[in-house]
Order: structure tokens, then sequence, then C-alpha cells
């Protein structure tokens, strides 16, 4: 922002004539500088999972890879969506039209990443999604100009979901976040419970975001009598869900509930008493080895101590792989051709401390495996944030939704 | 376990003490407004916010001085009602020549402030505050689970409730409010300080408000919008109560809460939208409001 | 138009260059916004400006042409001008249904059910599935207008825009300054003499309601097009509170006031986001308690005060 341009503003208020942004005006910005912008919750119920922690996460991205000496820039803006589509893509379309940005990163909320994901290849540039979760990414919404990086619907599903199922929870009543992300959990991980011969016996669906009372859907769920209650949430509603479930004593009359999106900082924020014994599927965990470990160490001083959650080292990853493959296109090819930048980090293979070697699918599925996690009671840890232990690895095969199943255009068959 | 039209009695009594405390609050609500209105005769849009300043105020006396919930429920309503008297004196007092929709149009732009403050102070997705210990825990009565705080809401409400309509309808206090509803100039030969009773009367419904507040906040998470969906559904309250009586209102919210209720069990998609269409069918049969005098 | 005042030519040839020359300077998405809402402000004023009712719940026939118009265009693949036609159609029936309870109360009254009523239909929208819930209805297709031009470009929806903006506020000129808005006006001044001269004052108020709400839906419709989104913002109340900041700021009463208004605060909620953020709506609740204490009459209205002429 130029000082010129604010004294045009006072002029503006002034209720003057209006002298706004001129239309092609892009920022100052030299063909190398690469411009990423970090599109996530910074008010509201994801802002401890994704939050100013993807912010900083893309920081470090661009510190450990240091642009600088291979002969480009790279700056990072970041915007609050607060979790509404229109919103969200206003933004989006701004950054791309006036702002110079040319990749767009993490994207918590499947609704807001939607928008921004037809928006994107609209203008051809990059959208690399960690905390947002809908199948539809890499499937009948795929584009040749969106890699979907951590998680989704379906590994949590095929996770947290057949786990329940079997553990004997065959009766499900789902509670559900009313938006795509809830309704594509809801549907994953319904597939499952029916196709192992358990029923649904009911859903509710809330509104979102704004609901903090789950009381009466709770109740609703009780009167279902269905042996696990489904909450198909993340975040805040996800805390509320089980805090409130204790509340009226749900739990204690013999139903289960099942986290189907469960992320370390909601743990944290429940405490391991109320925690402790939950089950949930997690593409990252900062104790696994010595790589997230080191990460973790430098994160999470600079994040409030608040420790990297699978979203944060989704966003740290995606853009390192990234500028590795802006680095291999050219800067100002990949300013000027989502597409080729997209298609070359398809091309290279993924090498990174957090998850290891790796590759994208043709769809823009990123493949890592995931891991079922159980949470530790409170007298098993052993310090702070030392909250799970791994009950198994989930392989690649099991962990993704099959390439052909997805119905992506990008997939020749 | 028994059922009853085929849902299990658990759930059922369990959303009626759901909807009974929700109809604490519209009732308390509604009740703040209909004292505003009755002496002003103004909309006050912000009771919203001032509802959920309510619950920030209390969140803070707890987090920056220590005090306890129970001090909260006692000093919340006094600070909050301050700054209402506050803003009677500054801005709604310049506004009784006017058309009473001025009064309206300022109160709305106050609660954009306020809840605009507050979502820059603390962001909007709310932040806990703890059920006090001596309310921890649920009592299992066998046909239902009560949680004991959710018991103390109803039991509070419902004492305040009855309490402001005892002062206002029963006491001398009272007799002169009325009175300078009707004759504010009379009353005011009879050397009663009238403005300064319209100021506390502003300041006492703005309390009535940040009280349910307080109560509200271990329950809902305290959040800079929690009273602005909150008071729309007051305003379709008022209009099915009529702004005429203070025991109308009172009776008004609980009834619309209890039929909310009810709706969850049995129809739960309406629950959002029973009290806006009892509103339009009561527009329809009894303009005034079931307690409003035409 | 003979009889219209020289101020108001002057004013109107002053509009009409602004809209003609400030694509070929300015972002255009930002100027198809401004109209978009100039056009809803404009219809809001029709009723608080020449009725005397302020409705609180005007963001239901914005929102529901929103939605409408965007469902049309997706899933009917409606051309556009079609789209928003369907928009404004439902939008006009929605208000003929709420105006039709809303006008049995008056003042303070009718303004809380309108906005009651509004809220209702936010919360049908949350619930309803052809809303898409939460994530609203995304990637609404621009379209060929009239099954020919390809408006996917700003520049050729501009001007589109512009021209359903113009239409919109001169037909509203138009029903202000007929008969019919004449009977409105004495409603405004005194609706008990109205009445006793023999007017059926109920009927007026009515009609100017259904046609506030098209005009509602059709800049919903038209904001529809131009974001390729519909969204619950459209349709919850701070909407509603928008086109009454966007009138009283502007000058409510005025001819030029609402679009005016409508300029001045999107502008301002475009250039203060980047500066002041969150801080926005603070601003706007300012603006509000400043406009009610100490502006009631609005940029026009004191422009048209010092004047002397009518704006």
């Amino acid at each position: 922002m130029t000082l010129n341009r604010r004294t045009l503003l006072g002029t503006a208020a002034a209720g003057a004539l209006p002298l706004v942004t001129p239309m092609r005006a892009p920022r100052a910005q030299a063909g190398n500088t690469i411009r990423i912008g970090v599109l996530t919750d910074l008010s509201s119920l994801y802002t401890d999972l994704a939050g100013q922690g993807s912010v900083l996460a893309a920081r470090m991205a661009v510190e450990d890879f240091n642009p600088g000496a291979k002969g480009f820039n790279v700056d990072i803006v970041s915007a609050d969506h607060q979790n509404k589509a229109d919103v969200g893509s206003t933004t989006a379309r701004t950054w791309y039209d006036r702002d110079g940005v040319d990749a767009i990163v993490d994207v918590p909320n499947s609704g807001v990443a939607l928008a921004v994901n037809q928006i994107t290849r609209e203008k051809n540039k990059v959208m690399l999604v960690s905390a947002g979760a809908t199948t539809a990414l890499t499937g009948a919404s795929c584009t040749p100009n969106t890699i979907h990086w951590t998680y989704d619907t379906f590994s949590q599903a095929a996770g947290t979901g057949r786990a329940m199922v079997a553990a004997g929870g065959d009766s499900w009543f789902f509670i559900t976040a009313d938006y795509a992300f809830g309704h594509a959990l809801e549907a994953d991980t319904e597939k499952f419970v029916t196709a192992s011969g358990g029923r649904v016996l009911g859903k509710v669906r809330t509104p979102f975001p704004g609901t903090t009372d789950f009381s009466s859907f709770l109740l609703q769920a009780q009167s279902s009598r269905a042996k696990v209650i489904g909450l198909a949430n993340a975040g805040g509603d996800f805390i509320n869900c089980v805090k409130q479930a204790g509340e009226f004593g749900i739990t204690r009359r013999g139903q289960k509930l099942a986290g189907l999106l469960v992320f370390i900082t909601d743990v944290h924020g429940l405490g391991l008493q109320t925690a402790q014994g939950l089950t949930l599927t997690d593409a990252f965990y900062w104790d696994r080895n010595d790589g997230s470990r080191a990460f973790s160490e430098k994160f999470h001083p600079r994040n409030r101590g608040i420790r990297p959650t699978m979203a944060h080292a989704g966003v740290y990853a995606s853009t390192l792989h990234y500028l590795k493959a802006v680095e291999a296109v050219g800067a100002e090819k990949a300013k000027a051709d989502g597409a080729a930048v997209v298609a070359k980090m398809k091309e290279l293979r993924t090498a990174d401390p957090l998850f290891g070697e790796g590759e994208i699918r043709p769809d823009g599925r990123k493949l890592h495996p995931m891991f079922l996690y159980e949470v530790k009671a409170p007298n098993e840890s052993r310090g702070p944030w030392d909250y799970y232990k791994l009950i198994r690895e989930i392989p690649i095969a099991d962990a993704w939704r099959p390439l052909a199943e997805g119905g992506c255009s990008l997939v020749r068959t | 376990m028994d059922t009853i039209f085929g849902v299990p009695a658990v759930a059922l009594y369990g959303q009626l003490m759901l909807g009974l405390i929700n109809g604490a609050f519209y009732a308390l609500l509604s009740l703040g407004l209909a004292v505003i209105f009755g002496m002003m005769n103004v909309i006050n849009f912000t009771h919203g916010a001032q509802f959920m300043m309510g619950a920030f105020v209390a969140w803070m006396l707890l987090e920056w001085l220590g005090l306890s919930y129970w001090w909260a429920l006692l000093l919340a309503p006094l600070i909050v009602g301050a700054t209402g008297v506050v803003i009677e004196r500054l801005m709604i007092s310049r506004l009784y020549r006017l058309d009473h929709l001025y009064g309206l149009l300022l109160t709305f732009g106050l609660a954009l402030i306020i809840e605009g403050v507050f979502r820059n102070l603390f962001g909007s997705s709310g932040i806990p505050y703890r059920i006090p210990d001596q309310l921890q825990g649920a009592m299992d009565l066998g046909f239902m689970f009560l949680p004991n705080y959710r018991g103390w809401v109803i039991v509070a409400s419902v004492v305040v409730c009855f309490g402001t309509w005892f002062v206002i309808e029963r006491t001398k206090l009272g007799a002169y409010l009325r009175a300078a509803t009707e004759r504010p100039l009379l009353v005011q030969a009879f050397g009663v300080n009238v403005p300064r009773m319209i100021t506390l009367t502003y300041g006492f419904g703005v309390a009535l408000a940040a009280f349910a507040g307080v109560l509200a906040a271990p329950i809902y998470s305290v959040n800079p919008n929690m009273g602005s969906q909150l008071i729309i559904v007051v305003f379709a309250v008022v209009v099915i109560g009529g702004m005429g009586s203070i025991a109308g209102s009172i009776v008004t919210g609980f009834g619309l809460g209890l039929v909310e209720g009810l709706t969850k069990v049995f129809y739960p998609e309406g629950s959002a939208t029973v009290i806006f269409v009892i509103m339009a069918i009561v527009l329809l049969l009894r303009p005034a409001g079931l307690f409003g005098r035409a | 138009m003979n009889a219209v005042p020289l101020s108001q030519r002057i004013a109107f040839a002053a509009m009409l260059v602004l809209i003609v020359a400030s694509p070929f300077v300015l972002y255009p998405v930002f100027l198809m916004k401004v109209l978009c809402f100039a056009l809803f402000a404009v219809a809001f004023n029709l009723l608080i400006g020449f009725v005397g009712l302020l409705s609180f719940g005007h963001a239901a026939y914005f929102g529901m042409g929103s939605y409408v118009s965007a469902h049309a265009a997706k899933v009917w693949g409606f051309t556009p001008e079609l789209a928003i036609l369907s928009g404004a159609v439902v939008a006009a029936l929605l208000g003929a249904a709420f105006g039709w309870l809303a006008i049995r109360r008056s003042g303070i009254y009718f303004a809380m059910i309108t906005l009651a009523l509004a809220q209702m239909v936010y919360f049908v929208c949350v619930q309803a599935p052809f809303t898409g819930g939460e994530d609203g209805i995304q990637a609404v297709p621009r379209g060929h207008l009239f099954g020919v031009v390809d408006l996917s470009s700003d520049f050729a929806l501009y001007w589109v825009v512009a021209a359903v903006f113009l239409a919109g506020f001169l037909f509203l000129y138009r029903v202000v300054h007929s008969p019919f808005g004449q009977v409105l006006k004495a409603i405004r001044e005194n609706e008990a003499r109205a009445v006793s001269l023999g007017y059926r004052v109920d009927d007026y108020k009515l009609i100017a309601f259904v046609l506030s709400a098209a005009l509602a839906g059709v800049a919903g419709g038209t904001k529809a097009i131009v974001f390729q989104l519909a969204t619950l913002t459209d349709v919850n109340w701070p909407m509603s509170g928008e086109a009454v900041l966007m009138t009283l700021v502007g000058g409510i009463g005025t001819i030029f006031g609402p679009p005016v208004g409508a300029l001045v605060i999107i502008t301002m909620q475009n250039e203060l986001a980047t500066i002041l953020g969150a801080w926005v709506t603070v601003v706007q609740g300012g603006i509000f308690v400043a406009c009610v204490l100490a502006f009631r009459r609005g940029i026009v209205g004191e422009i048209q005060a010092k004047l002397g002429k009518p704006l």
C-alpha cells in the first residue's frame, strides 16, 4: 500500500470521487518474485489447527528453501476467510487479479476450498490445499491447478470409521457440520459403516459456523439409540460436542463418540482427562520421528507454544514442494502458467522431513501413509503435548480413495 | 426405556428442559426489552450486544481479577448497566423528540460497534467459561439426566423475572414507573425526576440482559456473536407477546422456549423457524400480540 | 420527462458520465459490486424514503433473488437475464407474502416484524438443500446475454450490470413521481388523512413493498451473476443493515442518496479492509451512530438542503 493511495482514500472518504484502486495495477513486482497467499481461518473455530500457524509454516518452508540462492524471491501474504465462501472467493479473486498472488495455500473449510478451486483454475494459478478436507477436490471438481496434500474425508473415514466398526460399533448416528466438509465426511464414513454390515440410524445437520450448544443434537443422537455417535465436524465444534456429551451423561449410558477429524490442538483443548482413549486418524504427529521433532522444536516457540498440527505440516511440505517445482520450471514461467507448475509437482517425487518421500497422483492427491492413534491417559503422558500412542500405520493402499473411483476428469481410464 | 409418541422419555424430557432454558433466556431478554420500551418507546437493538457483554465481563472478572462466577452474577449486570446509563445519557436521550425509528437505528449502530470491538479483541471463535464448582455434575433423575448448572439457570431466571414483575406491578416504585409512562409531565409535576427515572430504567433493562449473559456464559461459548442471533428471535417473541405487559413477556418467553423444545423432538427441521411461524399466525389473528393492547 | 428539475438532470448526467467512464480506470468487479448495492439501496429507499416504512429485513429479498438467480443459471441453464428475472419474481412473491403480514403494524413493530420474517428466511436457507447450506451455490455461470453475448469478461458484464442498475433506478424514479408516488408520500406525511381521503392505504403500502422487494431481488440476482456465487451472507441480517446504512449515509428520501451511500460504503469496505482489517464493522457502526445523532439528512440530503433544490 503506497502513501499515495492512502491520501486518495482520504478524499474518497470525504465523499468526493472514489479514487479507488486502478484496474490494472498489480503492486510493484519483479518477474522473479513468487507471491504465496495463505488463505486461512484467522478468527474462528479453525484458527488453532490452521490459522497463524499455517502462515508460519509457509514462512518456514520459504526460509528452509532459501529462494534467494536460487535466483528468485518469495513473499507471503495472508488473509482471513472467516469460513465464508464469499469472503474467500472475493479474496482469491482480488489476490489473483490485483495483487499478483501466484499460489494459495492451506484453505481450511471445504466450502471455501471448492470456491477458490474454481477461481484458481479460471485464472490458471495454483492452489495447495492442506486443511481443506473434501474429496471432491481430487474427484468431480479436480483441476490441473490444485494439489490436495494432507488428508481428506476418505482417509479419515478409512482410519477412524473402519476402526470403530471393527470394534463392534455397527449402528451410527451422525452429528454433521452443515457444509461441504461435514457432508463429505459423513458420506465417506457411512460407506464404510454400511459396507461392513453396520447401519446408520439417523443424522442431524448443525449450522456452521456458529453452533456452540450441541446439547439438543446430542439428545437426538441419544434417542436414536445408536451405538456410535459419529462427529462429522472439526475444531471447536468437535470440542464442544465432546464436552456436552459428558455433561448429559451420554457416554455414561454406553454410547461411544467417534471424532472423525481430530487435531492435536483439539486434544489439547479438551485435556487428556476428557480425551483419553479417543481413537483418531492423523497424517502427522510431532513426536513421530527426528524430522517431525526437529520441525516442532523450531515451530512451536514461534506459534504461541502450539505444536504443529497435520494442517501446519501439510502447509510446510506443500509449499516446499511447490517452490522446488517453481525452481524447476523457472519463476517467470511459473507466474504465467500455474498448471505447468502443478504438472511439474506431479512429475517430481516429494521429499521433506515431515512426510518423507512420496508422490502426487494425476488427480492431485498427495500420497503418504496415515496413522491411527489413541489418546493417552493422563498418567501415560510424560511431558507437554505428549498425547498420542500409535495403534498402527495405515498403508497408502488403504488410506486413500482409489484413483479410478474419484471420477476425476484428469485421469485417463 | 419408556417412550412417549415413539420418542424415548429421556430425550423428550431432555429437550423440554433445554427448551425451558432457552425460554429462560427469551424471557429475561424480552422482559428487559419490554421494560425499556414501556418507559422510553425505544426498541433496544443493543440488547443482544449487552447480553454478550455480560458474558464477557464475567469472563474478564474471572481471568483478570480472579472473581468467581457468583461475584460476576452480581457485578457484571452492574457494570454493563452502568455503560447503559452512559449510553442513554450521551446518545439515546437526544432522540426522544424524533421518530422512534431513530432509536432503533442508533442502537443498531451501537450493537455493530460493540460486537466489532469484542470481535477484534477476542476473536470470534469464543472463549470457554467454566461451570462453577458448586454446580458441576448432574443429577440422574431416572427419567432424565439433569446437569446441575442447567437446572440453576431455570431457577435463577424464574426468580429474577418474578422479582422484576413484582417490583413493577406491586410496589410504589413500580407505580411511579407506570405512571411516568402514561403521563410523564404529570409525574414530573409531583416532584419525581422523570429523566433520571428513564435513565435508570434503561440501565436496569440493560442489567437484565447482562445478567442473562452471565447465566449463559458457562453453557453457550462466550463469543461476540452470541447475542445478535438470539436477539432477533427475542424480537419475534416480543411481537408475539405484545409489548404491553411485563407478565406477558415472561410467560411468552418461557412458553415459546418449550414449544421450540417440543419441535426439536418431533420435527427437528422446524425448530429454528417455529417461533417465526407462530409470530406470523399471531399477526394474522391478533395483530397487537397475545398480551398487547391494540 | 419534462418536469424534471435542472438539478436532478445535472446529477443524472454526472452519474451517467461516471458510470460510463469509471470502468476504464477502476477495477470492474468493484464497480459492479457498487452498482448492485446501489440498486439494493434504491429499492430499500422506496419504502423508508417515500412511504416512511423501515424494513429491517430486505436481506430476505436480496438473498432470495441471489439464490434463485444462481440456481436458475446453474441448474436450469437459464440465460443471465432470465435468471435475474426469475430471482426478481420470487423476491416479489416473497415480498407480497411478508408485506401482507407486516403492514398490519407500523413504526417499530413493522421494523421488528420484517426483521424476524427475514431471519426465518435465513433459517430456511440454512436448511434447504437447494441453497447448498453453508457452501452456498458456487461456480454460477455468467453465461451469454440473450444466449448470444458472452459475459465471461468483466468488462462485458459491467455494461449489463450498469444497464440493469439504470433501468431499476429510472423505473423507481418514475414510480416516485407518478400519481401513485404522490399517494405514497401522502401516506408518509399523514396516514390518517390519506385514509380519510378515501385511499386504500394498505393496498398502496403493499404494492410499494412488492416493488421494493422485487428490485432488491434484481440487485441480489445480479450480484450472484457477477460474483458467480450466492451464499448465506446475502440473506443474513447484517445485509439488511447494509441497505439501511447506505440509504442513511446517502440521504433517506432523496433520489441520488442511496447510490451515493452505496458508493461510499462499498469503497470504505474495500479500501479500509486492508488498513483496518476487522475494524470495518466498528467504523460502520460509528457511521450509523454519527448519522443518527448529527447527520440525519445524509450526504445528498445535506447538499440538497444547501442548494435548496431537489436531488
